[in-house]
């Protein structure tokens, strides 16, 4: 056993040229996959993070059936003071939760006493909504990083449209749910960066002007977004939340409340989704290359050694035998490709990560891509590479097994 | 008991519509410790006949026994196993492994075929390169010693499992008439030491002088049996 690991080993050495030719080709392979796909998550949980950080959250919680009109933020589809409480007794109990933030939405008219456009308002509790979107106060250009009872933050696309600074004082006028208008007035505290996609007319205010605005008697949110403790646990604590919030029925026997990810909220989730798409395909044409180029030199391994293998069958040696040998050198070739490919890995990894390759996500400028080596994908990849290779390697293996040896030792 | 006894051995090969009859109804036995060889011109039979007995092929009519099995009652497997065991090959190419050592090729059969250990390998294997005056060489390459010093390698290696016959195809035609004798005569001294029964082919009857059984091959069938000198030669 230990000694047919030596002849293969020999073996691979005595054609050095095409071994090495072989497991660069599966090391370069193995490299592009692995820079490929780090950089690419990378990418990707920069995108995320910036979508659920600056606004979003990992989790909203609606009512039944808002979601299906949430571009018009219907407020007649509201949480209740009940609702609530039940939503903050099951959250409060549940691990895995960081925070979350009760939100009331809803559209409205912003003057400047001279022009008049639309604006989203979101009316949250300061400190709740920083817990939930770390990355508001960051978002603010001009102005204050808290929001004040009686000031707004303001969105730059407004902003800039509207011609209003920080400090100036502005009007929003709402419908609120029974019909009637109401306007007030606001100092603009802070002028905010928009945020990519929607949400890029948002403008924020303290809750309690939201409900005297609305003329809310009681506490009444349109949502209520999470932030959890680890971003990895998405699915397992949504699915947990839902569950826990499931035995709450309205009067048509229909659950309350509706638990969404962050998947459901935003469309970049279809180019988070296409990124893994594309991750898959590469690691596809990786298989084919490991696959071509080891079972190519596998097929003229065993052609160039009839004679050798007629001996070997010959003198005693079972065709079990003879198909391990072959076998374990196809799965030198791939882990040789492997191991080189790693090496290689690190280093295109650490030069990336030192000339900080910058790039720009919608209005967000110069976020820096730092991709990580996870030692989940180069396991994964690695135990690919080297299983293809001992497969590429497996059908002329056979042949060779299955030689006989009066025929592979005539030949010439 | 005879080592090998042969009745109405035929071989057959059918060449799409061609019958080629490689051996007809081949008689003979061969005793333990004995040294036989199979002479006749190229075409008549000899590889057939060697493949026979060394259980790689099968014959279409006729019974072999071998070391008391009948050899075509071996399933491709068993064959191996039961050449492993009983058998040792010497080639008219060698056939040395490039990739391993003098001493590592000796070794090799022992390391696929028999479980013997380690210390009990080394003493076997440099005995029997002293023997054969490659003691000296045990540590080069195939590619760099000469043709008649690798088939004294290749005689050392069939008999390093201790098998009880081993099978020698034309194993000097690819050597000059000196080194050939050589080659014969530590057959022939290895056959003395160990009690080995060594079959070789030739098609050079000059080389044969001191075997003790030489049959004659032609066309398939044995036309004579003589005994030669049955002493070394020198
Ligand atoms: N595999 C084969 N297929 C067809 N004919 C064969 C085959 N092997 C040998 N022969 C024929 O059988 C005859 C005997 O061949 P062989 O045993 O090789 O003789 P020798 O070894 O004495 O030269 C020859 O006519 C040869 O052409
Ligand atoms: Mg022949």
């Amino acid at each position: 056993m230990f000694k047919l690991v030596k002849i293969a080993l020999r073996n691979l050495l005595r054609y050095k040229r095409r071994t090495l030719l072989t497991s660069s080709l599966i090391a370069v392979g193995v490299t592009f996959v692995l820079v490929f796909v780090s950089s690419s998550s990378a990418f990707k949980n920069l995108m995320i993070s910036q979508i659920t950080d600056s606004m979003l959250g990992h989790i909203q919680i609606h009512k039944q059936g808002y979601m299906a009109s949430i571009d018009s933020l219907p407020l007649t589809l509201n949480l209740d003071q009940k609702d609530i409480e039940k939503l903050e007794k099951a959250v409060n109990s549940m691990s895995g939760i960081k925070a979350y933030s009760p939100r009331i939405k809803f559209a409205g008219m912003f003057s400047n006493f001279m022009e008049t456009t639309n604006i989203r308002v979101n009316g949250v509790y300061p400190d709740k909504e920083e817990a939930v979107a770390p990355l508001l106060p960051g978002r603010v250009k001009q102005g204050e990083k808290v929001i004040k009872k009686g000031e707004m933050f303001i969105p730059e696309l407004l902003a800039k449209g509207m011609e209003v600074k920080v400090g100036d004082t502005i009007v929003v006028i709402a419908t609120n749910r029974d019909g009637s208008v109401n306007g007030k007035q606001f100092r603009v505290g802070a002028v905010i960066e928009s945020v990519t996609g929607p949400g890029g007319r948002d403008g924020y205010m303290h809750i309690e002007d939201a409900m005297e605005m609305l003329r809310m008697d009681q506490m009444e949110v349109s949502e209520v977004a999470i932030r959890l403790d680890d971003f990895d646990k998405l699915h397992s604590v949504s699915a947990a939340l839902d569950a826990a919030l499931s035995d709450q029925l309205n009067k048509a026997g229909k659950p309350v409340f509706d638990v969404r990810t962050w998947e459901d909220l935003s469309p970049f989730y279809n180019v988070s989704r296409m990124i893994e798409v594309m991750t898959f395909f590469i690691r596809l044409m990786l298989i084919a290359i490991v696959l071509i180029s080891v079972m190519n030199v596998m097929i003229m391994a065993v052609y160039e050694r009839i004679r050798e293998i007629g001996t070997m069958a010959a003198i005693g040696t079972k065709p079990g035998k003879i198909l391990f040998l072959f076998l374990i050198e196809g799965f030198f070739l791939g882990l040789t490709g492997t191991l080189v490919g790693i090496v290689f890995t690190c280093a295109v990894t650490y030069v990336i990560n030192a000339v900080e390759i910058s790039f720009n996500f919608g209005r967000q400028i110069g976020l820096v891509l730092s991709p990580r080596l996870e030692p989940g994908q180069i396991f994964l990849i690695s135990g690919i590479v080297i299983l293809v290779s001992i497969l590429a390697a497996l059908q002329p293996a056979y042949k060779a097994s299955r030689m006989e040896p009066i025929n592979a030792l005539r030949h010439v | 008991m005879s080592l090998i006894f042969a009745q109405d051995l035929t071989k057959v090969y059918a060449l799409g519509e061609q019958r080629v009859e490689a051996l007809r109804s081949v008689n003979f036995a061969v005793e333990p410790s004995s040294f036989v060889s199979f002479v006749g011109p190229s075409g008549s039979g000899k590889t057939t006949l060697l493949n026979l007995i060394g259980c790689m092929d099968k014959p279409t009519s006729g019974s072999l026994r071998v070391a008391g099995i009948d050899t075509s009652s071996l399933s491709r497997r068993e064959a191996a196993e039961f050449r492993g065991k009983n058998l040792g090959f010497i080639f008219q190419d060698f056939n040395l492994m490039s990739v391993l050592t003098v001493y590592e090729n000796v070794e090799y059969p022992l390391l696929v075929v028999q479980n013997v250990s380690a210390a009990e390998r080394k003493e076997r294997i440099l005995t029997l390169l002293d023997t054969v005056g490659m003691l000296d060489q045990k540590d080069k390459h195939p590619d760099q010693i000469s043709g008649g010093q690798k088939q004294r390698v290749a005689v050392a290696r069939a008999l390093v499992t201790n098998p009880s016959l081993v099978l020698a195809d034309e194993p000097t035609a690819n050597l000059d008439s000196k080194t050939a004798f050589r080659v014969i005569d530590t057959m022939h001294k290895m056959k003395d030491e160990l009690g080995v029964t060594f079959i070789f082919s030739t098609h050079d009857r000059k080389i044969v002088g001191e075997v003790e059984t030489i049959y004659t091959l032609t066309d398939g069938m044995i036309t004579g049996k003589a005994s030669g000198k049955g002493g070394g030669h020198v």
